[in-house]
């Protein structure tokens, strides 16, 4: 391994900053969700790293939990989407805004 | 650019010789970048689907990078495959097409939310490439041992991390009940 820590560090926040960007511009749902996938990946490469270069499973660990969440949330963002769709007949996170306020 | 910036910050850190893993991260990392920012400027939701999909198996070649081979399969089996095939299946379920298209337009709140992103990424380079970082942390580690393979991970995840696995199971239990009622029809 001749890579040091930073680089993977850095890589990581770039990730984590353009699923940010796409989190804070897009509107429709589904992209939003995807770009949260995109945070959540982001800082998966990060445990990754640390853990390979502190020699601890640890965060291998946490890597495993954070996928089954992430697709435990998948499963029911999508069906909430798919609820919103059917009530609204939109994905427009600007029209979807009963609980505003 | 993103390579300047980044070779500029950190070298006082360390001096990167040109190895294979370093190309390869080179490599790597840039294609992440690229299928990301694509991601999030493509317009077609299937197409945003499909470089998410690229960008997972970016990730996955770098998981490997750092020798965690377990998590780098988990990562094309569980995202790759499953969870981006239930966005797929989601997205042509519900037929969005050109309506979207006309919704998204470059504004003052989109320029707000990228200069957000932007103050962001400066804070997270600052933190990462400090001189705090500096430590132990910072050299490669001479013998990986046994890092990351699925013994390893076997014996962590049923050893130490046993009552939040099993805690995980009751997780995907509610999801996949909370997902089904949640789509199906009212009747």
């Amino acid at each position: 391994m001749s890579v040091p820590l930073p680089y993977f560090l850095g890589l990581s926040a770039v990730l984590f900053v353009i699923g940010a960007a796409g989190v804070l511009t897009r509107r429709n749902a589904i992209v939003v969700f995807m770009c949260i996938e995109l945070m959540l990946n982001s800082v998966n490469l990060t445990l990754v790293a640390f853990s390979t270069f502190l020699g601890d499973m640890s965060g291998q660990a946490l890597v495993f939990f954070v996928m089954a969440v992430a697709a435990a949330e998948a499963a029911v963002g999508l069906a909430i989407v798919i609820a919103v769709f059917r009530n609204r007949q939109t994905v427009n996170i600007d029209e979807i805004n009963i609980l505003k306020w | 650019m993103y390579f300047v910036a980044l070779i500029l910050l950190s070298q006082d850190i360390c001096i990167v010789p040109v190895t294979t893993d370093a190309i390869l991260f080179s490599v790597l990392a840039a294609a992440a970048i690229v299928t990301s920012v694509l991601m999030i400027i493509q317009r077609n939701p299937v197409m945003s689907a499909i470089y998410l999909i690229a960008n997972f198996f970016c990730l996955a070649a770098l998981y490997l990078l750092l020798r965690a081979q377990l998590l780098a399969v988990l990562q094309v089996v569980v995202y790759a495959g499953a969870i981006m095939v239930l966005v797929v299946f989601v997205i042509m379920l519900l037929n969005l097409g050109d309506e979207q298209k006309l919704a998204e337009r470059i504004n003052v709140r989109m320029m707000i939310g990228v200069a957000l992103a932007f103050g962001i990424l400066l804070e997270f380079l600052y933190l990462f490439l400090s001189p705090a970082l500096e430590g132990s942390a910072l050299e490669a580690p001479v013998n990986l041992g046994s890092i990351g393979t699925v013994e390893s991970m076997g014996v962590a995840l049923f050893e130490k991390y046993l009552l939040p696995f099993e805690i995980t199971s009751l997780l995907l239990l509610v999801a996949i009940v909370g997902a089904v009622t949640l789509a199906k029809k009212q009747s």
